[in-house]
């Protein structure tokens, strides 16, 4: 067998083990390479610079622990900015799965800036046939969410008094990795004229842009790098700025199978024919 | 016959033109005829979740009795349920809970690590199957390599011809594209025309589904008898 063949026909352990030290090696010894900022990310971030303590705004965590790795610091990047400008938010997830990682994320964060459920946000959690919840808080959000998270009424909860319904918010940004951003551009945005942005996956990014060139969408962070990007325009570098490099080399080695996996189609071929 | 074929034919008829016609009409009648029907869809959407969890139980405890082959996951999967429910019941679920902890250190470590395997199949699979065989394999292959290279740092910090100004006539000049630059317009032009026509293919076809099911033209949704 040539050196080709041998090429080509190459043990997938070989390719997983190449793979594993691309992304392991550069969480350790991190090059630190810029991230340029893209439009679509700094639109999130200029819109949420211009709120202040008197707006409301909803975070949507509609992902579970499979996508958490690109969404979850994106999640956090976007909270963090809000709880800097001291804008309420109230935090919704799609899934009982996605509730807990939320609800962690939260709870570190809001400790982080000295803030309060209830008062500086409310942590609504998950409820059972979310297209509906997410249609009942176009008409009153104590109907779709009688209680927060922890099963204190909405009603006794200081930051209700601000907000009834879609009307006392300015933006919502679902994070999804599945398709619950049709849920909420069909009915927030669209019915009821809430502006909104998307955090998903890198690869559902492309699905998006037809939404973002047509403006329903004010914004879309596409990716670990969207996440890495809003982390630096808020200056927290933290979860995704530190897998930005894990992720170049990771595709610097793809790129680089599928070169050689090319020329060696190309030069058995010849050798066949 | 009437009650299982008829009946729900004619609630669907009814229910599917009534609230076609109430988005379009902005009168109070109008908007509280919404809000009663979400009333009723948050109530249902309840009950699918009781309906969901019944199901599950009774697909895998079916699996246990008749000894099925691999039972012995499905009792797992009733064991962990019941564990969860019940961890969640007698420990509450704020963070230091038993559920919770359970929750962080087994369901999300399990989850995340199987999604996270998807990029090794993927890398080996791009080495097996990427091949430039025909022109249109070729443009897909192309356009691959720049947007995996354009949607990470470094393809911004290799692309070192960025900064060669081409000098153009009248004075201006021009800066070739980056990779990040390059990746942008694949994705805002030609992805988002093929997108677009895709999007228009299937949201015609969403909106034919509907009618021919508000018609009562399309009952497969009404399961066998």
């Amino acid at each position: 067998m040539g050196f080709w063949n041998r090429i080509t026909s190459i043990d997938r352990r070989a390719i997983y083990l190449l793979i594993a030290i691309a992304i392991i090696i550069p969480l350790f010894f991190p090059m630190y390479l810029p991230v340029p900022v893209s439009r679509e990310v700094k639109s999130i971030y200029d819109y949420i610079n211009n709120l202040g303590p008197s707006d409301v705004i909803i975070l949507s965590e509609d992902f579970d622990a499979s996508t958490m790795a690109e969404l979850q610091p994106m999640f956090d990047a976007v909270l963090r900015h809000a709880f800097l400008r001291d804008v309420k938010v109230l935090i919704t997830a799609a899934f009982p799965t996605g509730a807990g990682l939320a609800y962690r994320s939260v709870k570190r964060i809001a400790e982080e800036y000295e803030k309060e459920n209830g008062r500086d946000y409310i942590f609504l959690g998950y409820k059972p046939g979310f297209g509906i919840a997410v249609q009942m808080m176009g008409i009153d959000i104590q109907k779709a969410y009688p209680t927060d998270y922890f099963g204190t009424p909405l009603r006794d909860l200081p930051l209700t008094k601000q907000v009834k319904n879609y009307k006392d918010m300015k933006l919502v940004v679902t994070y999804a990795g599945s398709g619950i951003a049709g849920v909420w551009l069909t009915y927030a945005h669209e019915r009821f004229g809430l502006p909104m942005a998307v955090g998903c996956t890198a690869v559902m990014g492309p699905d998006y842009y037809p939404y973002l060139q047509s403006g329903q969408f004010i914004g879309l962070l596409g990716g670990m790098k969207a996440a890495a990007e809003y982390e630096r325009l808020i200056n927290k570098p933290k979860l995704a700025s530190a897998g930005m490099d894990a992720q170049s080399w990771s595709h610097i080695v793809m790129i680089i199978f599928i070169i050689i996996g090319n020329i060696g189609y190309f030069i058995t071929r010849k050798k066949k024919a | 016959m009437f009650y299982k074929r008829q009946i729900p034919l004619l609630i669907t008829l009814i229910a599917g033109f009534v609230f076609m016609i109430q988005y379009f009409v902005p009168l109070k009648a109008s908007q509280n005829l919404y809000a009663w029907y979400l009333d009723w869809a948050l109530i249902i959407g309840i009950f699918s979740g009781i309906m969901g969890f019944y199901s599950i139980i009774r697909l895998h405890y079916v699996k246990v009795i008749k000894k099925a082959p691999n039972w012995y996951f499905s009792l797992i999967t009733l064991l962990c349920m019941l564990l969860m429910v019940l961890s969640a019941i007698f420990t509450g679920m704020e963070s230091e809970s038993l559920f919770m902890k359970f929750y962080n250190y087994v369901q999300v470590p399990i989850e995340a690590t199987m999604f996270s395997l998807l990029a090794f199949y993927i890398a080996s699979a791009a080495y097996r199957a990427f091949r430039a065989r025909t022109a249109q394999a070729t443009a897909l292959l192309i356009a691959a390599v720049i947007v995996m290279l354009g949607r990470v740092p470094i393809g911004e910090y290799i692309s070192f011809w960025k900064n060669i100004a081409i000098p153009l006539p009248g004075g201006t000049t021009w800066h070739i594209p980056s990779l990040t630059a390059i990746s942008d317009w694949i994705l805002n032009v030609p992805n988002m025309a093929a997108k677009r026509a895709i999007n228009i293919g299937v949201f015609l076809g969403s909106m034919v589904m509907s009618l021919k099911i508000i018609l009562g033209i399309e009952r497969s949704y009404l399961g066998g008898d």
